[in-house]
């Protein structure tokens, strides 16, 4: 296919909430992960760190803390609440007033059998977890003053609570403070303002580790309450902290967007007294750093400037692989654009509202690329747009737009709704499903729900797709063919004959010769697939950083084949160009993608969303001294 | 042509102290460095010279302590040998003879009688690999010993002397090159190897500069190209090491150095600050900034009280207590280049060249010491590489040395050069030169040669450039202000070629200007053109006026291997000889010329009379490269030699900088003579350095304060008294290493206490003689001790009689013949 004409589309004002709380539950490896919007998103980390599952937020709730109890999640608030969610239909399961409060911090002891929440009024109050639901069971001595941060020493018998200007530790089974520590204010201006502690880790030999609102990071004695040594690692606030699992490795994460790491090291080899030794200093982030979690093999970390960091720890790799580079997750692993391939309208979708956009005409005055594949064009120019307010507090799940343009439907936690679209009137039809993803065919609405274990289920037709290890990230159905192609999160790519209710022969012989290592080694899931018009042969599939248009006419590429090679056949002959040519055609120049999608005129829609713009509606990040200014 | 055995080529003064690291000794109060093919020995206190360690036969290449005995300092050198040295009195005590060129050296505790040297790999001669080799130094009592025990260590290691350090009591080395860190466990006999990525594309520059290792802990501190310093921990593991990054430095960490109890990092760089982190509080940091120029090496104190850095600009700095600057040690400094000529300032008679950015530079030859430097500049330097910033590229003074001459410029890639020219005139009062005038863009080009007109009378600057002009200075004299300026009096040119050269007469009357292939002779006077001289081939590279008996030659040197001569009488060339000649330079105090040629790739030295046809001194090979720079000296003291080879040396010295920017002159057998004696004059039996004021005032304060001693403390002494006999006190200042065997010594020293065979009693009746013989002296010294020692003066009374005069003559008998073996010793 020559050439295309291409809407750019650069006004989706899409804009991600900032990380707030994070849990890795190493049993099952998922990480839970809290945003200010009360939103809970599951990343699977074994496969591909694919982000698995999301439950909307509503505007009511605030999440300041998770904590996993098994394969139970939990959340707390400062509103108040402990929620458990339900991590098969995605919503929360029930929430319970703690009456302490607002609620700073929620842990679990090891052995899975207690919650204990720390509150505004300075309580901590301890939950048993029953079976279907957690019940009071009694407050620890009551403090002045908040407690901001909780640890439960890996026995069971101790907590340390972080509070302002100290920390305490509890005995749990008396409930009494055995031990306070004061924890130093900064020095200069910050003295009369009292010190946070925004976080403790109490560790096996019962050392307790703080980070506080005063850049320090604390090492303490926690049977006698000494001081045993000051790091001072920043300006401001230290935010986080998160202990590896052989409590060799504490990581810390402040304000100015760096995570430190510390190492329990021998001061000279071969000998057993250790001590805590700051060592590295990872600086992936603008902005604070406000949950961390130190998994085996990486450092995870997410904070105010919205994406997640998983940072490998090179020492525990044997050799380079896609594992062990580092990986930023900025866009959701799922579609939030949809487009009507007939009628040209677009359809944005917000936590709180939709908006639907009319691609304009354009003006053709693009400068003419004879041997280029597609043609660039200025970004388009909206025509109308129509708002939809979701009403009440459910954040939207997920929509869809028809391609014809008539119908559009969305979905909340608890709601279905669709609607006909009338140009600028709308009829509304309510539908009662909870549903994680909408497809439409033209005709008929096939409503496709995939299930976490990786087995999608189409309804009327009834039929199953044979299970994969791998949990799918895009399908979509052909028009015509009625062939459903998947792409999964570890990039395997699978076509599906819905009515001979088997793998197409493409498939199978993609599967035989198997993918490009270059295909493979992406680190971003393909989140949209769609298919050309015009031209059955062609799908058309996106992830972050590239779309790649799939001609299944053409041979696939083996391992030894130049897989980005449409520099190269720019510069081929017209002769020599068909035997260079080979399935997957892939194109980077347009980036930070949301949607792309073929339009029944084969003209071509871009959505973008620059990292850049994101960047510059975040707030200003705390000051810093910069070299040479 | 023979060798004269005679005139010898020596490297006098000026050489790099800034080589290799120094070394401070135990005491702190000396520091030894590397300068040339000898080890120096400073006073850290009063930073004075006090003597060298001279032997090496090539460049010394690191000095280190020989950690069995304080007192001893091993050096190594590019010569294949390594020497083991008493520092205190300058003595070579062994050489150990390796036979390959030595680059580094390093010695630890634990590892007694092995030292570590850098050599290059033996089977890659020609390749720039080098290895590193424990030696086991053979003990035997010779002078000259062949150490051939070598074992490998570490292969492919850096030549670089900081890129090796001895860990913790020396269990293992670590060494980096490149983008990698090597540790070598000595128990285990086994190495790690860390390698850093290139990272080349985010600006980072990951490569290893230096390395040094904690004394206590097992930490190794990594210095690196980007300026970050690594310190890695838990390095015996393949995959589990660490380390913590610390980043001050915007330049590359030239040198890193743990305080002897690790309790502190010093770092340096090209920012030439002092960097001081806590090891354990690693945020907290300390500076010493405004050191002068970028630090190369930095050692510390074995008692950690002194710190003392090498800077680049040939200059060692002592620090007191982490923030005192306490001496500066000032070597001639030679930067880039010699962009100036050498020149004599005629008051001083100091060596004049571009020192310091910005800076031209005063050293007394004679005293091998830098005098002061002048700020020519005036600009603040800025140390960051890759800059273009201004530069002393030419001065001058007249005869008399009231004025003085500068040209800077400032290079830049694709913009327009700048050019200020400065007249500088001698202030009486303050001894130092004042700035008169300054002309921006004095020339459209850059500046070829500038000179003084030497006639008395006028001072006239001529200067000539590549924008095809010369131009003439004068001193305007203004009436309404005090003091005149300069301002241009003429401009000449000549057919738009482009001036190369200059030269005035000796009186001044005329000035030779070399415009490529034509010489134009000019009068000063009325700025005539009075004639030209040419003699196709080849553009003239420099002109020259004979002085007083052949005045009336000019001498020409052409590229095109030419030197010239015209008789300015007869306006005709007298003669001219095919010869490469690099550089002419007219003996201002005699007829003589020196011209350096060179051939095929080494430079030779012919001296000769413009008259004459021979030649009277001439040098082959005098050393490899081209001569660029020289300058005739004049000597503060005339020599009186007679002899005709020796006798162009009477008057001046002749000093030339060759193109390693080493700075040599000749010397004559005679005037070394004399240099020795006067060495040997200034020797003093104690160590410490030796000033005039010390020789004037030392003297005469230590005999006081050994006159207050005994005055307050009467006791001591008393129990010192066999210290007293001169004997011993022979015994025990001679330097253990020229002593015989101890059991010769002890029957030697009881023999010294014995008076005869005669019985026990009077034996000890003799000791008691003696001592009172002492308390008699010192009681002659010091009158109101009689009454207290008065307590124990019986017993004394009671064997005082006992001793005859008989008995007293042979005493003194035995005295004499007791130590006539020592000095005999000393004497040889």
């Amino acid at each position: 296919m020559g050439e295309l004409k291409v809407h750019r589309v650069r006004f989706f004002d899409y804009m991600p909430t900032a990380i707030r709380a994070m849990a890795f539950n190493a049993h099952t490896e998922r990480l839970a992960l809290a945003r200010m919007d009360g939103s809970v998103e599951i990343f699977n980390f074994t496969d591909h760190y694919f982000q698995e599952k999301v439950i909307p937020g509503k505007d009511s709730r605030s999440i300041e803390s998770l904590c996993w109890v098994g394969g139970r999640l939990f959340s707390a608030g400062l509103n108040g609440e402990i929620a458990e969610y339900d991590l098969e239909n995605l919503r929360p399961k029930y929430s319970l007033e703690a009456y302490g409060g607002p609620i700073w911090t929620v842990i679990s002891n090891t052995q899975g059998t207690q919650l204990a929440i720390g509150c505004e009024d300075g309580t901590v109050k301890l939950f048993e977890v029953l079976e279907e639901h957690i019940q009071f069971e009694r407050n620890l001595d009551r403090q002045k003053g908040r407690i901001i941060s909780l640890s439960w020493h890996p026995s069971g018998t101790h907590i340390a609570a972080g509070m302002m200007d100290m920390i305490r530790v509890f005995d749990v089974p008396t409930g009494h403070a055995v031990q306070r520590l004061l924890v130093d204010r900064g020095i200069g201006g910050s003295k009369s303002r009292e010190t946070v502690v925004w976080s403790v880790a109490f560790l096996s030999d019962h050392t307790v580790v703080s980070g506080d609102s005063a850049g320090k990071v604390q090492v303490w004695d926690g049977h006698t309450g000494t001081l045993v040594k000051t790091h001072l690692v920043t300006k401001w606030d230290v935010l986080a902290l998160s202990v590896s699992k052989d409590e060799s490795s504490v990581v810390a994460g402040t304000s100015e967007g760096t995570v430190i790491q510390f190492q329990f090291i021998a001061p000279t080899l071969h000998q057993q007294d250790k001590e805590w030794v700051r060592t590295r200093t990872f600086k992936n982030h603008t902005h604070d750093v406000r949950a961390l979690a130190e998994i085996e093999t990486a450092i995870v970390s997410g904070g105010m400037d919205t994406h997640l960091v998983v940072r490998p720890l090179l020492e525990k790799f044997d050799e380079k692989s896609h594992a062990s580079g580092l990986r930023k997750i900025h866009f959701p692993h799922r579609n939030l654009v949809s487009c009507a391939k007939k009628a040209g309208l677009l359809l944005f979708q917000f936590p709180g509202q939709l908006e639907l956009w009319r691609l304009g005409d354009s003006d053709g005055h693009g400068e003419k690329h004879t041997l280029s594949k597609k043609r660039e064009m200025e970004e388009i120019q909206s025509i109308s747009l129509t708002l939809f307010k979701q009403k009440g507090e459910d954040h939207i799940c997920c929509s869809a737009l028809s391609s014809c343009g008539g119908w559009l439907a969305y979905s909340t936690v608890s709601s279905v709704r669709i609607y006909r679209l009338q140009t600028d009137n709308n009829i509304s039809i309510t539908k009662v499903l909870p549903n994680p993803e909408l497809a439409m065919t033209t005709k008929c609405i096939h409503i496709l729900r995939y299930t976490s274990h990786g087995s999608v289920l189409v309804f009327q037709l009834h039929c199953i797709v044979p299970v994969y290890g791998s949990c799918p990230s895009a399908m979509g159905i052909h028009p015509t063919t009625n062939n459903l192609t998947m792409v999964h999160a570890d990039q395997q790519l699978f076509e599906y004959s819905i009515v001979e209710k088997q793998y197409t022969d493409w498939s199978r012989k993609l599967q035989k010769q198997g993918l490009h290592n270059v295909w493979l080694d992406r680190d971003t899931p393909v989140t949209h697939v769609t298919f050309n018009p015009k031209n059955p042969n062609q799908v058309v599939l996106h992830d972050m950083h590239m779309f790649c248009i799939i001609d299944q006419s053409l041979p696939l590429p083996d391992q030894k084949t130049q897989f980005y090679n449409q520099m190269t056949l720019r510069s081929l002959s017209e002769q020599e160009r068909p035997s260079h040519l080979h399935a997957f055609k892939i194109c980077k120049t347009f980036q930070d993608l949301l949607c792309v999608s073929l339009l029944d005129d084969q003209s071509l829609v871009v959505v973008e969303r620059p990292l850049l713009a994101i960047t510059s509606q975040l707030p200003a990040p705390v000051r810093q001294k910069k070299f040479a200014t | 042509m023979v060798e004269h055995a005679e005139i010898r080529m020596v490297r006098r003064g000026g050489s790099k102290i800034n080589f290799r690291e120094p070394v401070i000794t135990n005491d702190s109060r000396f520091l030894l460095c590397a300068a040339g093919e000898s080890v120096n020995v400073y006073s850290t206190s009063t930073e004075e010279f006090v003597h060298d360690l001279q032997g090496h036969t090539d460049l010394v290449t690191g000095v280190v302590l020989n950690p069995s005995n304080h007192l001893q300092v091993y050096s190594c050198s590019a010569d294949g040998t390594v020497r083991l040295w008493d520092f205190m009195d300058g003595i070579l005590i062994k050489t150990f003879i390796i036979g390959y060129p030595i680059y580094s050296i390093y010695v630890s505790e634990k590892h007694g009688g092995v030292v570590f040297v850098v050599v290059p790999m033996a089977n890659y001669k020609s390749s720039e690999l080098f290895q590193l080799v424990a030696v086991h130094l053979p003990r035997s009592g010779d002078q000259e010993v062949e150490a051939r025990e070598l074992s490998a260590v570490l292969c492919d290691v850096s030549p670089h002397p900081g890129a090796v350090s001895f860990g913790r009591e020396g269990e293992y080395i670590a060494a980096t090159k490149g983008l990698q860190l090597e540790v070598f466990f000595f128990k285990k006999q086994k190495s790690y190897r860390f390698s850093l990525k290139s990272g080349m594309k985010k600006g980072v520059k990951n490569a290893f500069t230096c390395v040094s290792c904690h004394p206590k802990e097992d930490c190794i501190a990594t210095g690196h190209a980007d300026g970050k310093i690594r310190l890695w921990r838990n390095f015996n593991q393949k995959k589990e090491y660490t380390y913590t990054t610390l980043h001050w430095h915007h330049g590359a960490v030239n040198t890193l150095c743990f305080t002897p109890e690790g309790t502190n990092l010093l770092s340096g760089g090209i920012e030439s600050v002092l960097v001081h982190w806590h090891y354990t509080q690693e945020n907290q940091k300390d500076f010493l900034p405004r050191l002068g120029a970028a630090i190369t090496h930095i050692a510390v104190s074995p008692d950690g009280s002194l710190f003392c850095t090498s800077h680049s600009d040939n200059k060692i700095t002592i620090i007191q207590s982490c923030v005192k600057v306490s001496a500066i040690i000032q070597g001639l400094v030679k930067g880039d280049g010699v962009w100036t000529d050498l020149i004599i300032d005629p008051r001083s008679k100091a060596l004049v060249l571009n020192g310091k950015p910005g800076h031209l530079q005063f050293y007394s030859l004679h005293r091998d010491k830098q005098l002061y430097n002048l700020d020519i500049v005036q600009q603040e330097y800025i140390n960051e590489e890759g800059l273009d910033q201004f530069e002393v590229v030419k001065a001058a003074f007249d005869a008399r040395g009231d004025w003085l001459a500068t040209v800077e410029e400032r290079r830049k890639k694709g913009a327009e050069l700048e050019i200020n020219l400065k007249l500088w005139a001698y202030d009486k009062l303050t001894q130092s030169f004042v700035l008169n005038t300054t002309v921006t863009a004095p020339h459209e080009d850059r500046i070829t040669g500038m000179f003084f007109s030497p006639s008395p009378e006028t001072t006239m600057l001529v200067t000539t450039s590549l924008d095809d002009h010369f131009k003439a200075w004068l001193l305007a004299d203004h009436s309404d202000t005090k003091e005149g300026f300069w301002s241009c009096d003429f401009v000449g040119g000549y057919h738009l070629l482009k001036p190369g050269c200059c030269s005035y007469s000796a009186d001044g009357s005329l000035l030779a200007v070399g415009f490529q292939e034509v010489v134009t002779v000019w009068s000063p006077a009325s700025w005539e053109l009075l004639t030209t001289l040419s003699q196709p081939p080849g553009a003239i590279r420099d002109l020259c006026f004979g002085r007083l008996s052949c005045s009336k030659y000019l001498l020409g040197t052409s590229t095109k291997n030419q030197l010239c001569c015209w008789n300015l009488l007869t306006c005709s060339l007298e003669w001219s000889t095919p010869m490469d000649v690099s550089l002419l330079q007219a003996d201002p105090l005699s007829e003589n010329m020196a011209a350096f040629c060179s051939q095929s790739g080494s430079s030779d030295l012919f001296v000769f009379k413009p008259s004459e046809p021979r030649p009277l001194y001439s040098q082959k090979a005098l050393c490899t490269g081209k001569v660029q720079h020289a300058v005739f000296a004049p000597r503060d003291q005339m020599l009186e030699s007679c002899e005709e080879r020796t006798q162009w040396l009477n008057r001046s010295q002749l000093y030339f900088i060759t193109q390693d920017m080493d700075l040599l002159t000749f010397s004559t057998k005679t005037e070394e003579d004399r240099l020795l004696a006067s060495s040997k004059q200034l020797m003093v039996d104690d160590s410490v350095a030796v000033t005039p004021f010390y020789l004037l005032l030392g003297k005469h304060r230590r005999q006081q304060l050994e006159k207050q001693e005994a005055l307050t403390n009467p006791m001591a002494e008393r129990t010192q008294l066999p210290q007293g006999s001169i004997a011993i006190k022979e015994l025990l200042h001679t330097p253990a290493h020229v002593l015989p065997s101890a059991s010769f010594l002890c029957a030697m020293f009881v023999r010294s206490l014995l008076v005869s065979r005669s019985s026990a009693r009077e034996e000890k009746a003799e000791e008691e003689m003696e001592s009172e013989k002492e308390e008699e002296d010192s009681e002659g010294e010091a009158d109101p001790r009689l009454g207290e020692s008065a307590a124990w003066a019986p017993s004394e009374e009671f064997g005082a009689p006992a001793l005859t005069k008989a008995q007293e003559r042979e005493l003194r008998k035995v005295k004499t013949f007791d130590h006539s073996w020592l000095s005999s010793l000393l004497d040889s």
